[in-house]
């Protein structure tokens, strides 16, 4: 489904990702650990064609199209879906009426009929459910004053709706308590059925108790320094990072 | 941002789309301004010696007054002896029925999406046109008559309301108010005049449309609304004119009075031509609007849509007499390409416990100038006094300009007042956010501008809304960055 | 002696400009144009609320040699830690270095008289900067000061040199026998890496009318840092226009403190115009009038280039039948990206005749930019009067205790310690809330 070859970018004159390898089969949950600044989020923004960073080298296919090439709408209309670590508030723009905009604006590019009101609510109350959302969030100005649990529980409300074939989450562990947590991750779990695939960005091993991952990829340095299952994960909660500097010979300050 | 930039730039400009010239033979005077224009616009319009007198009055003063100096845009100097103060189109003497309104006229309007006809009515809204200056037809009279609602051309109320005209017009703008105002006083050609008798709530939206078309003229249009004791109106504004490449004025008055519980509630879509990409041509508009809360419990509410022209300089404004009366201002003004306004509004508050509100949403693109100009006055004896004033600015492009100055004046103090203004640009990563849920970048800024201006649109009526979110989309295509 | 022009006239005859070209070309050029202008009524948008001609139309002496100061009205008045304070003192707005202490060494700080300055080292400074303020402030008033500036003072706070002693400096008007109109002049230059406070106080002496046009011009370097402290505590019969420009030329932090409590009519104009990508700049003001004082708060930011931040912030506490103008301008010019400004402007009036004009004024032309501005004009917070009388506070004391909380906000800006403990002490005083 998504096919990664030695990956690079920038931003500005900043090297942040020197080489990333992955392969991704329809399925496949994966995660992507490392410790602050490694380059997980710019791999998600890349991924997703924010244009602040520039690609220096690579290729990344998406169901069978070069990603590379598409626009940031195209990039999802295709069918790939990032929830943002830090979701974007749109003042005066209802969540209900954006998510039908998106919804519709995707449905157009597959050439399929736009929903109707009726459908697009049928459809909406049922994915309410999923991830516990509240009617009244829906109605409010997209993310304004929503906190900060509200704000992942509304984008993985969004990836309910919108269906996409790959979903990246961006640290969506960041800022929740434990309940929000189980919240997001149960709403995840719901939307796995063999065919779709999800890359989890995280720092701590926390999220994957409750998402639980086929394979654990570390990022270190802009590269993927180790690839395992879910044991790895565990393995560097009970270590912390600095069992993966030691490995790569690294001084370890204290 | 290049690219999103790009994107922006190659979407198809679209251009004036109300800008063509009707071919209608007019009934006009020569340019320029002088007392005997004034007696032959007068005495064209057959008027009683009181109007010309009223009308004498606000000349001689007009030309002792000076040309506004302080609205913060730039113009050529208007040429006043260059103008047509009059033209009409001409058509047969008397209409007797819309049947027998020019068939060219007609065809105008429909043009505009405005029918005359009573059968292909917009759903109950009455109309009156008024075309270079004079009302031409004026729609649903009749129905309106049963309920003792007046709904005429200016003209005609002073012939056949002369009580009332003379009571109440130059009531709240007096003939010499301003240097506008004293001018549009002296030749006013026509107009509408709107009266709802106590306790009458109007059935439907009453209307004006306004089209500038004969080449040369200005547009000196005149509107009252009297609003009895316990009566309601809603009462809508459009405006469309030619693409040419002179600069037209447009001077309009507009009064209204509310009485004791009285409620009106204007909206206006201006939309006259705003020029070309490079600046050159579109109207001047230099409007006089207020209206007095007379009465107790009175309401008077502006919302505008200003997307048009090539300077505006308007402050519709309420004076807040009446105990425990409101005044509202809703407002969105979208300035492009070479563009300026200076809009605003003043609620001045003299009665007891009088509230007001102001909206304002000002939208700048290309190389225009866009400032909110705004005054909040609480008078000694305005015990309670409310105002809560609210002006953002959104900035698209890094050529264009946004100002804010507004001026509150507190004399008492149990008023409570409140004043906030921001100014930001759509974010980039507003846009990113949207692209990753599939919507193009042209669509995110739609939405997002709608989403800005959106506690104004809410409180256009729902024919206005519409053509005033096509209007928002339609003005900024292709600014964008 | 009576009417402004009729006073220049004398002055001139008095006084001719010999000597230095400079000087005496930039004096004429100010009272050419003060000629021209003359007292700005209200009909001058910068003047609207204020009228200024009213005070300025009473028989002033123009007296600066004919002072009858002693050194024990000066120790009278000086201010809390001025011990350890660089101390200058100006009477009838010429400064007087026999009344003056300078702690600081020399190579520290110098003073020169500005006819001296603009001969030596410093004649491109000071020709490049005096009268820099008069492009923000095209007024007969201003004009008025350039025509005196004759009589100006010059200071240079070295570079990379910190003061260890504040600039503690007292305008004393002399206006025991007659009325006088006093103009001092000061240019400042801040060098990279200098530190300096400053603590300014006017004076008056005496109950016939005072008038002091002041301007203070400030050129601040590099990575410099200034603190600006004013203190105006007059009676109802000193009345004052004063004008402290500060160009920030390069990346700089200026943090200023302006406290009202009394006067006559009180006009103060507090421009910073950022002219380095970086510049920071707080202003605070608290005004707390009462009587017929009449207080104008005029401020102006002009972002000239990116990455500059600023935050305003003016409270008013008006009472008996006192104004409060405020008038905040931000400029953010065309190049000025990235700018944060922020301003606020609260007042609370506390008498039916209390009376608060006030215009905050954005003019932006560029696009990335944050700025927003608010004010809010009101009673005291019912609510909070209520909680506090709930809890068994009288309702004087309440009032005192939410009146101080409201102004503390301000004081609490003032980091010099002993000037913000005297700030603090007469401003409770004032709200009859006991420290």
């Amino acid at each position: 489904m998504l096919s990664i070859k030695n990956l690079q970018a920038r931003i500005e004159e900043k090297e942040i990702l020197k080489g990333i390898n992955l392969d991704i089969k329809p399925g496949e949950v994966h995660a992507i650990m490392g410790p602050n600044g490694s380059g997980k989020s710019t791999l998600a923004s890349v991924l997703a064609g924010r244009s602040s960073y520039e690609v220096t080298g690579g290729e990344v296919e998406f169901m069978g199209k070069d990603l590379l090439e598409l626009s940031p709408e195209d990039r999802a209309r295709e069918g790939l879906f990032l929830a943002f670590q830090y979701p974007i508030e749109i003042p005066g723009v209802s969540t209900t009426n954006f998510i039908k905009t998106a919804v519709n604006e995707t449905r157009k590019y597959r050439g399929e009929e736009p929903l109707d009101a009726v459908q697009f609510l049928k459809i909406m109350k049922e994915k309410m459910k999923l991830v516990e959302i509240d009617q009244t969030l829906l109605s409010r100005s997209l993310n304004e004053g929503f906190s900060g649990g509200e704000k992942k529980r509304n984008e993985i409300f969004q990836m309910a709706m919108l269906e996409p074939h790959l979903s990246i989450l961006d640290e969506t562990d960041s800022g929740l308590d434990i309940d929000a947590l189980r919240i997001v991750a149960e709403g995840v779990n719901k939307l796995r059925d063999g065919k779709r695939s999800f890359l989890v960005i995280t720092h701590y091993q926390r999220l994957l108790d409750y998402i639980v991952p086929d394979f654990v990829h570390v990022l270190y340095k802009g590269k993927i320094v180790r690839s395992g299952t879910k044991e790895l994960a565990l393995e560097l909660e009970e270590k912390g990072y600095d069992f993966i500097k030691e490995e790569l010979g690294e001084r370890v300050d204290a | 941002m290049s690219e999103m930039l790009n994107t922006l730039e190659q979407t198809a400009l679209s251009d004036y789309k109300y800008g063509w010239v009707t071919q209608i033979e007019a009934d006009e005077a020569p340019p320029g301004l002088s007392e005997d224009i004034v007696r032959f616009i007068s005495a064209k319009k057959k008027e009683p010696e009181w109007m010309l007198e009223w009308r004498l009055k606000a000349f001689r003063q007009w030309q002792k007054m000076e040309v506004p100096r302080w609205p913060n845009v730039t113009y050529p100097d208007v040429d006043f002896q260059s103008i047509k103060y009059y033209s009409a189109p001409k058509q047969k003497k008397t209409i007797n029925s819309l049947d027998e309104v020019d068939p060219e006229l007609r065809a105008t309007f429909e043009k505009l999406g405005i029918s005359l006809d009573e059968q292909k009515r917009l759903s109950g809204v009455a109309v009156d046109a008024v075309i270079d200056s004079v009302s031409i037809a004026t729609t649903f009279k009749e129905q309106l008559a049963e309920q003792g609602i007046i709904f005429c051309s200016m003209s005609e109320a002073i012939q056949e309301h002369p009580e009332l005209i003379r009571k109440w017009l130059g009531s709240v703008v007096p003939a010499t108010d301003n240097f506008y105002a004293a001018l549009n006083s002296a030749v006013f050609s026509d107009g509408s005049f709107c009266y709802i008798p106590k306790g009458v709530k109007c059935p439907m939206e009453l209307s004006t449309y306004f089209r500038i078309n004969a080449a040369g003229t200005g547009q000196f249009e005149r509107t009252l609304i009297v609003a009895e004791e316990g009566s309601y109106v809603s009462y809508l504004e459009g405006c469309t004119a030619p693409m040419r490449d002179e600069n037209q004025l447009h001077a309009a008055v507009v009064e209204i009075v509310a009485l004791d519980h009285a409620e009106v509630k204007y909206s206006t879509v201006q939309n006259w031509y705003p020029g070309d990409k490079e600046g050159k041509g579109g109207i001047f508009n230099f409007v006089t609007k207020r209206g007095i809360c007379a009465g107790i419990h009175s309401k008077i509410s502006w919302t505008q849509v200003e997307t048009g022209s090539a300077v505006t300089w308007k402050y519709p404004s309420v004076i807040l007499k009446g105990d425990y009366s409101v005044g509202e201002f809703y407002s969105v003004a979208v300035t492009n390409n070479h563009q300026q306004a200076d809009t605003g509004t003043k609620m001045m508050h003299i009665g007891k416990n009088t509230r007001s509100r102001i909206v304002s949403k000002g939208i700048s693109a290309g190389v225009s100038q866009n400032s909110y100009r705004g005054l909040v006055q609480v008078a000694k004896n305005a015990a309670n006094a409310r105002n809560f004033s609210q002006c953002d600015s959104l900035l698209l492009g890094d050529q264009c300009g946004a100002h804010t100055f507004p001026y509150i004046e507190v004399k008492n103090n149990t008023a409570q007042v409140e004043h906030e203004a921001t100014t930001s640009k759509i974010g980039e990563d507003q846009i990113f956010y949207c692209n990753q849920r599939g919507l193009d970048t042209e669509t995110a800024v739609a939405l997002i501008i709608n989403g800005f201006a959106k506690e104004v649109m809410n409180q256009l009526p729902m024919e206005f809304a519409v053509e005033a979110q096509k209007l928002l989309a339609i003005s900024l295509e292709g600014s964008v960055g | 002696m009576s009417g402004l022009k009729e006073i220049i006239q004398e002055k001139i005859s008095r006084e001719p400009f010999a000597g230095n070209g400079v000087l005496k070309d930039f004096s004429e050029k100010g009272m050419e144009l003060f000629r021209e202008q003359g007292i700005p009524t209200v009909k001058h948008e910068e003047w609207k609320y204020t009228r200024i001609a009213a005070v300025l139309n009473s028989d002033f002496n123009y007296a600066a040699n004919t002072s009858s100061v002693t050194k024990a009205d000066v120790d009278a008045v000086r201010l809390p830690g001025h011990e350890t304070a660089n101390e200058l003192v100006f009477i009838n707005g010429i400064y007087h270095a026999e009344f003056s202490n300078i702690r600081s060494s020399s190579d520290a700080l110098e003073l020169l008289p500005l006819s001296e300055a603009v001969k030596g080292e410093y004649k491109k400074l000071v020709e490049s900067n005096l009268g820099h303020s008069a492009g923000y402030h095209p007024d007969g008033i201003n004009a008025l000061s350039n025509a005196f500036a004759y009589d100006g003072l010059f200071i240079e706070v070295k570079k990379n040199k910190v003061p260890e002693h504040p600039l503690y400096c007292y305008y004393i008007n002399d206006a025991r026998s007659s009325s006088v109109l006093s103009q001092p002049r000061t240019l400042i230059h801040v060098g990279v890496n200098a530190q300096v406070v400053l603590v300014e106080e006017e004076i008056t002496l005496g109950s016939s009318d005072s008038f002091i046009n002041r301007v203070s011009e400030l050129v601040v370097e590099e990575n410099a840092n200034v603190q600006l402290y004013k203190i105006q505590n007059e009676d109802v019969h000193s009345s004052c226009v004063k004008t402290t420009h500060v160009r920030q030329v390069g990346k700089s932090k200026v943090h200023s403190v302006t406290l009202t409590l009394n006067g006559g009519m009180i006009r103060n104009n507090l421009n910073f115009i950022l002219e380095a990508p970086g510049c920071e700049s707080h202003m605070y003001g608290l005004y707390c009038v009462k009587g017929t004082t009449h207080v104008d708060n005029h401020t102006i930011v002009d972002n000239v280039k990116p990455h500059c931040f600023s935050n305003e912030l003016y409270k008013g506490i008006i009472d008996e039948q006192a104004t409060g103008v405020f008038n905040g301008k931000i400029f953010v010019r065309k190049d000025a990206q990235k700018t944060n400004a922020y301003q606020s402007n609260k007042n609370v009036l506390l008498s039916e005749n209390a009376s608060v004009n006030t215009k905050p004024q954005l003019e932006i032309f560029a696009d990335d930019v944050k700025c927003s501005h608010g004010c809010t004009i009101g009673r005291l917070d019912e609510e909070s009067m209520f909680y506090l009388r709930a809890r068994g506070i009288g309702e004087q004391e309440a009032r005192a205790l939410l009146l101080h909380a409201f102004a503390a906000e301000i004081l609490n800006q003032i980091e010099c310690k002993p000037i913000r403990e005297y700030a603090d002490k007469i401003i409770s005083e004032r709200l009859g809330f006991e420290l």
